[in-house]
């Protein structure tokens, strides 16, 4: 296989790495936090994606032509209506149901996604076609071969990863950071220590969201298209991801959204039957991983006392 | 008088005239329409039970109807295991007489086998897979529109004679997608045209990088598509992403106003064929367009409501001639030649199915679908993508 067929399959696998990566990022905070998963994250991406399209048109309606002035409205937008809607999720669900075993909560929020997710198809209008999003990022490409290096690619990668460097940053280099790691290994001590529970949990709800609402806006410019069904499986490949990284770990959740892609990638490239079966595929080597290392590829540290 | 009085005066009036002239009570005769309401083509499902229950409400308001009808919508989802199970909702349901069924070919297969079982008569109105009628010989099962076998013929023939060689396909993995690789791939052999890779995706998949930076290195002048809108939609949308310069060939799936608004200007220049003819150039067309608007429905028929109008008017034909019995009317379908409908004469074969051979070319022009003959590509004042 010629380098530049390689180079286009590693780009691909970047970007879809990163999606899947944010997506994990999520599931992982939302675990390390509250010990819950929160099964509504995908068709919480898809909410935000919709939220920025929604935005995008009733900007530009409202006269408003420049490109940079509708992108950052719609991330700003997206990201926090879906940040608000993130810390409702936790305030009215997810907090109320703490005692209650974790299945329920799993449940319940998987029933919460089927709702939000319906509600896009039915609220929308002609919500189960899929929607046009704008391409409002500049479309020049470089030719190398056959790798097609495109500027918004790039731009979306970079972007990428200067926010999890930043969610990096948030949670190492920060008291907010501080506060929730903190909550997240231990909640009684934290509260002991006079963080406020409530607080923390919805800062991290709000993150985890909005990391969401990012991860949809990107997908919206990637594939410049955004349809109702688009967080379920992106959900369930970021959750997977969050798993094989180990949940409770940001490092984890990142490196098995990029793993997940690479598999695929893989599936695709070196299959004979080729594409069809790549998730197959990946799926197939996830399971044989957890079997391997159930807790993940980076542990959560807990210590019990005994 | 006051006005309170006068017109509590007329409408006592009214009333009383109302309730002098004698209502007929006609026998309720029901009948059922499934197609896919919800999820990715929901467009088309829609659009074909408006059509359904516009031809019951014409039915209805015609004096001369021996009976009232009542029509029973049940939703695939173009989901095999759903419509299964809306399938033997119907067919066991023994009030319904007959049925106008199913869009999606995955779907319309499956349930082939219910329909003989309970000896529920059907007409269907959109799914082409050929198999549907010809698997087996059941005297249940019907169909108004054509299949892919001649879609594809007509297919290959275009753009063999275009000048384009290399094709690459990519069809869905459901029977839908199959059938058009398997009778595609036999009529371009017999062309002489030459595939050079061929690729299975998922009906719901969202990402087509890696099967299209495949396509890329092997260079195909054109990428046929057999599968859906949906999928339709973000692999052309992908292909420009991608870089990717090469005709966009599709099937009858494609041919929906929801493609041209998923992919705006970048639809241009898509190539896609269906059975029977536009709407409007239908010979019941305008009529059926006249009428359908009248009733102020959400959604437009799309590209298979007339063929859903004709099965349901067929199925209530069939009624009225040999009455609300499933027996009866099957028998009576089977005698089906040279029957008038909105989209032309209809003669079942010997399987069911209506031996209709025109086919028309359609290509995107300017955000419509044309016509190939009446389009500016055929008379070649524009170019496809890689035309010599």
């Amino acid at each position: 296989m010629d380098i530049g067929l390689l180079a286009q399959h590693v780009m691909n696998g970047l970007m879809v790495g990163m999606m899947y990566a944010l997506v994990a990022v999520g599931f992982t905070l939302f675990f390390g936090v509250l010990d819950v998963i929160q099964f509504a994250h995908g068709d919480v991406l898809t909410v935000g994606a919709f939220t920025a399209l929604v935005t995008f048109l009733g900007v530009r309606a409202a006269g408003v032509g420049s490109g940079p002035i509708l992108l950052s409205a719609m991330v700003v937008v997206s990201i926090f209506a879906v940040a608000a809607l993130g810390m409702l999720i936790a305030r009215y669900l997810v907090l109320p149901l703490r005692t209650a075993p974790a299945l329920n909560t799993l449940l319940i929020t998987l029933m919460l996604g089927t709702v939000l997710r319906e509600s896009v198809r039915l609220f929308y209008p002609q919500g189960a076609n899929p929607k046009p999003f704008p391409a409002l990022l500049p479309t020049n490409s470089i030719n190398i071969g056959n790798f097609n290096l495109r500027l918004d690619n790039t731009i979306m990668l970079a972007a990428g990863v200067m926010v999890i460097i930043g969610v990096e940053l948030l949670l190492n280099r920060t008291k907010l950071g501080l506060a929730i790691r903190a909550v997240a290994q231990d909640e009684e001590t934290a509260r002991t220590m006079g963080i406020n529970f409530l607080a923390i949990v919805l800062v991290a709800f709000a993150i985890g969201s909005g990391l969401a609402a990012f991860a949809g806006i990107m997908n919206g410019f990637y594939y410049n298209e955004v349809n109702f069904g688009m967080g379920l499986y992106l959900g369930v490949i970021g959750f997977a991801a969050a798993i094989i990284g180990g949940l409770g770990s940001i490092y984890g959740a990142i490196l098995g959204g990029f793993l997940f892609a690479a598999l695929q990638t893989v599936g695709t490239v070196a299959l004979p039957f080729g594409s069809a079966y790549k998730d197959v595929f990946a799926f197939a080597v996830i399971i044989i991983f957890m079997a391997w290392r159930p807790t993940g590829l980076i542990q959560e540290k807990i210590s019990e006392r005994v | 008088m006051t006005r309170a009085l006068k017109a509590a005066m007329a409408i006592l009036a009214v009333a009383w005239l109302a309730a002098v002239v004698p209502a007929e009570a006609k026998d309720k005769v029901k009948v059922g329409f499934i197609g896919p309401l919800t999820g990715g083509v929901s467009a088309n499902g829609l659009g074909g039970r408006n059509s359904a229950d516009l031809a019951v409400r014409l039915r209805n308001a015609d004096p001369k109807a021996k009976y009232e009808y009542e029509l029973v919508v049940l939703d695939d989802e173009c989901k095999p295991n759903v419509a299964v199970q809306a399938a033997t909702k119907m067919a066991a349901e023994r009030d319904i007489v007959a049925a106008a069924t199913h869009y999606c070919s995955s779907t319309a297969i499956a349930t082939v086998d219910v329909y003989h079982r309970f000896g529920l008569p059907v007409v269907v109105w959109g799914a082409v897979l050929p198999d549907i009628t010809y698997r087996n010989k059941y005297p249940e099962v019907h169909r108004v529109n054509g299949t892919m076998i001649n879609q594809n013929d007509t297919n290959a023939e275009l753009l063999t004679k275009l000048g384009y060689k290399t094709f690459a396909v990519i069809h869905d993995t459901t029977d839908y997608g199959k059938g058009h690789n398997e009778y595609f791939s036999a009529a371009l052999a017999k062309r002489g045209g030459k595939i050079v890779g061929t690729f299975g995706v998922g009906s719901d998949q969202q990402d087509f990088t890696a099967e299209l930076t495949q396509i890329k290195a092997l260079n195909p002048e054109v990428i046929y598509f057999g599968g859906l809108t949906p999928i339709g939609v973000r692999i052309r949308a992908q292909m420009d992403k991608l870089g990717i310069k090469a005709v966009f060939d599709g099937t009858s799936g494609i041919v929906s106003d929801a493609y041209i608004q998923g992919l705006g200007a970048l639809a241009e220049g898509t190539l896609a064929f269906r059975e029977g003819a536009p709407t409007d150039k239908l010979p019941g067309g305008k009529f059926f367009m006249e009428k359908y608007a009248a009733q102020k429905y959400d959604n437009p028929p799309e590209a298979y409501g007339a063929f859903a109008y004709a099965a349901m008017d067929l199925i209530l034909d069939s009624i009225e001639k040999v009455g609300p019995d499933r027996r009866r009317v099957i028998e009576d379908m089977a005698k089906v030649e040279n029957r008038d409908s909105i989209i032309g004469k209809i003669t079942f074969d010997d399987h069911g199915q209506n031996t209709v051979s025109l086919i028309t070319k359609y290509v995107v022009q300017d955000g419509k679908w044309v016509v190939w003959e009446d389009s500016e590509y055929a008379s070649g004042k524009r170019k496809l993508p890689r035309q010599k």
